[in-house]
């Protein structure tokens, strides 16, 4: 067997989501984002770490753009560089929960019957419990590490991950060519692999661009209640959580983090929207049913 | 409908208990106890072993949930790590707190969203629907915690009408407590209306499309009959079970909301559990979050059964 099938038609997505003025905007956000992160290291101006106690909560200026924090730190630096955790860890939280979450579902709607029955009502259980409170538990038995996080938010988003899954998998359970597969003999993985998965492909890869922005939300959340990424790495949801108590006298370390991390999410919305649009997906949200 | 109504209650008994069992087991999948996640790594062997004694974490693990539903179910939480005292003694003045939190959330956050939904899809791209639906749109897109540090930047800050920070105790009257919600009220209102009248627009104009509403036009039914007797009541009832879904987010919302006010709430108490390394309040505050949650979408659907005679009939 092949890996074709894995593989997405990425130029002529490429082309649907710029041909619409909100993906081009959306795109041109995220792309900004994608850059400045990966070139962060070497553009900073300053050490992101180094505090200067002579140069604390200055306003913005000519030697610090974004002004200082109350250590004296480079807020400008900070923000630039303050997006590169939470970003790694969504994106690999994002592709554990596509994988389990995709072949759980798509599993379960093609088996049925009672094991469905049992395996839905599991997860349904499990999301009744809020997302934090069930990222909670697990940090607070595994400690708050990025190492950490990774699998715990890969598990608890891959569990809404599997009713899409097997929600779409199941227009295409009862078609003739999984039948046919069937009665030609073959098993039960094979025929989720090769007939019903590259069927669904098309709409997990959007929902996964959606995941991946609600995981980065999460981390950013995480952060800012002291459980996501530890200092001394910079990341917004810290900086954020740092700066509300000078918001008075040093706005700037508040607003350019909240800046940052709004515009990549509203950025990566634009996006998946024009996507969902041409793919005929409809996109999740952060809550369900809204 | 009795057949539909007993269903519904007995799969929100059924998913109870599994939380229940998730919540129990999912911590003993992962490698320590309660007793060796509170103590740290500097903790002796005897310690340890003195403190899984006094847990009764020397147990099997069977035997232990057993002890440990059972207790759940009378009321009993079990004891706090890092408080040495009853966990429902803990939680209590905090669940109150938190109730009248969400209490007025919703009380405001609900008609709010209706009326601004319904206003919204009646002229669909007109520039009111523009401006809500755009609000909306931003307020679901940014997380919580920026949008109640603007809050508190904008109410707080710069215009000065009212505190940003909560300083009361847990403990404080309930009128006390109603007066210092105000922000983080405000705060989840706009985020819970966003995802509410998102949802009502929907549904109004997919309502206004219909063919009874097309018939009723014709028929020369005066606008604003076809609005309250129409539209209204069509458009309305889907919302109910949405509203429900809705408080799966309220509720999450809460404990960000919470920690960003310093709110005396069952949400901040969860995040004080974390630092704290208290496992067994944790697993209490989850549990009591996942029935709520389920509570509350069971009486979303049995309230949506008594309205809508439509959904009594089952379907496959």
């Amino acid at each position: 067997m092949n890996t074709v099938w894995l593989a997405l038609p990425l130029p002529q997505i490429l082309r649907d989501v710029l041909a619409q003025r909100s993906g081009r905007i959306g795109m041109a956000i995220v792309c900004l984002h994608l850059a400045v992160a990966l070139a962060a290291p070497v553009i900073t101006p300053q050490d992101s770490a180094y505090q200067d106690a002579s140069a604390m909560l200055q306003s913005p200026s000519f030697s610090h753009w974004f002004g200082t924090d109350r250590l004296g730190r480079d807020v400008f630096s900070r923000t630039l560089l303050g997006g590169r955790e939470a970003m790694l860890i969504a994106t690999a939280a994002t592709f554990i929960a596509m994988a389990w979450g995709s072949a759980l579902g798509i599993l379960v709607a093609l088996i049925g019957g009672r094991t469905d029955a049992i395996v839905m009502r599991f997860i349904d259980a499990m999301m009744s419990i809020p997302w934090i409170l069930l990222v909670m538990l697990f940090i607070a038995a595994l400690g708050s590490s990025s190492a950490a996080l990774v699998p715990v938010l890969g598990f608890s988003y891959g569990l809404s991950v599997v009713y899409l899954a097997r929600a779409a998998a199941l227009d295409f359970v009862a078609r003739d060519f999984v039948l046919a597969a069937q009665a030609r003999g073959h098993s039960r993985w094979s025929i989720a692999a090769t007939e019903l998965f590259p069927n669904v492909r098309d709409s997990l890869a959007v929902q996964g661009a959606m995941q991946w922005s609600w995981i980065l939300l999460a981390v950013s959340s995480l952060s800012f209640l002291g459980m996501g990424v530890a200092p001394p790495t910079p990341d917004w949801g810290q900086m954020i959580a740092d700066a509300r108590g000078i918001m008075q006298r040093a706005p700037w370390a508040l607003i350019s983090p909240m800046l940052a991390l709004s515009s990549l999410v509203i950025g990566m919305n634009l996006a998946v929207d024009a996507w969902a649009r041409v793919t005929g997906v409809e996109r999740t949200r952060r809550v369900p049913g809204a | 409908m009795a057949t539909v109504l007993l269903e519904r209650i007995g799969l929100a008994l059924i998913t109870m208990i599994i939380i229940v069992v998730v919540v129990f087991f999912a911590l003993e999948l992962m490698p320590g106890d309660a007793c060796s996640v509170n103590l740290g790594r500097g903790a002796s062997d005897s310690m340890l072993a003195a403190c899984q004694k006094r847990l009764g974490l020397d147990q099997p693990a069977v035997w232990r949930f057993a002890a440990w539903a059972g207790d759940f179910l009378t009321g009993d939480l079990g004891i706090s790590m890092q408080r040495d005292r009853p966990i429902a003694e803990v939680v209590g003045w905090r669940l109150r707190n938190t109730l009248i939190l969400a209490g007025l959330t919703a009380a405001i956050g609900i008609p709010l969203a209706l009326g601004l939904g319904v206003l919204a899809g009646l002229n669909p791209d007109g520039p009111l629907d523009m401006t809500i639906s755009g609000i909306a749109i931003f307020a679901m897109t940014v997380p919580e915690f920026i949008s109640g540090t603007l809050m508190i930047l904008l109410f707080s800050v710069i215009l000065g009408w009212a505190a940003g920070v909560v300083t009361i105790g847990y403990k404080a009257p309930a009128l006390d407590l109603l007066k210092a919600s105000v922000l983080p009220a405000a705060t989840l209102i706009f985020i819970l209306a966003a995802h509410i009248l998102r949802m009502v627009r929907a549904s109004v104009i997919e309502v206004m499309q219909s063919d009874f509403v097309q018939m009723a036009r014709l028929k020369g039914v005066p606008h604003r009959r076809i609005i309250l007797h129409h539209v209204l009541p069509n458009a309305l009832l889907p919302a109910i079970s949405i509203i429900g879904l809705t408080m799966a987010w309220l509720l999450g919302g809460v404990v960000i909301v919470e920690s960003v006010f310093n709110f005396p709430g069952l949400g901040r108490l969860a995040v004080d559990a974390v630092a704290d390394q208290d496992l067994p309040l944790v697993q209490a505050i989850a549990l009591l979050f996942g029935f709520i949650y389920v509570l509350t979408n069971l009486g979303a659907d049995l309230l949506a059964l008594t309205l809508n005679p439509r959904l009594r009939t089952r379907r496959k």
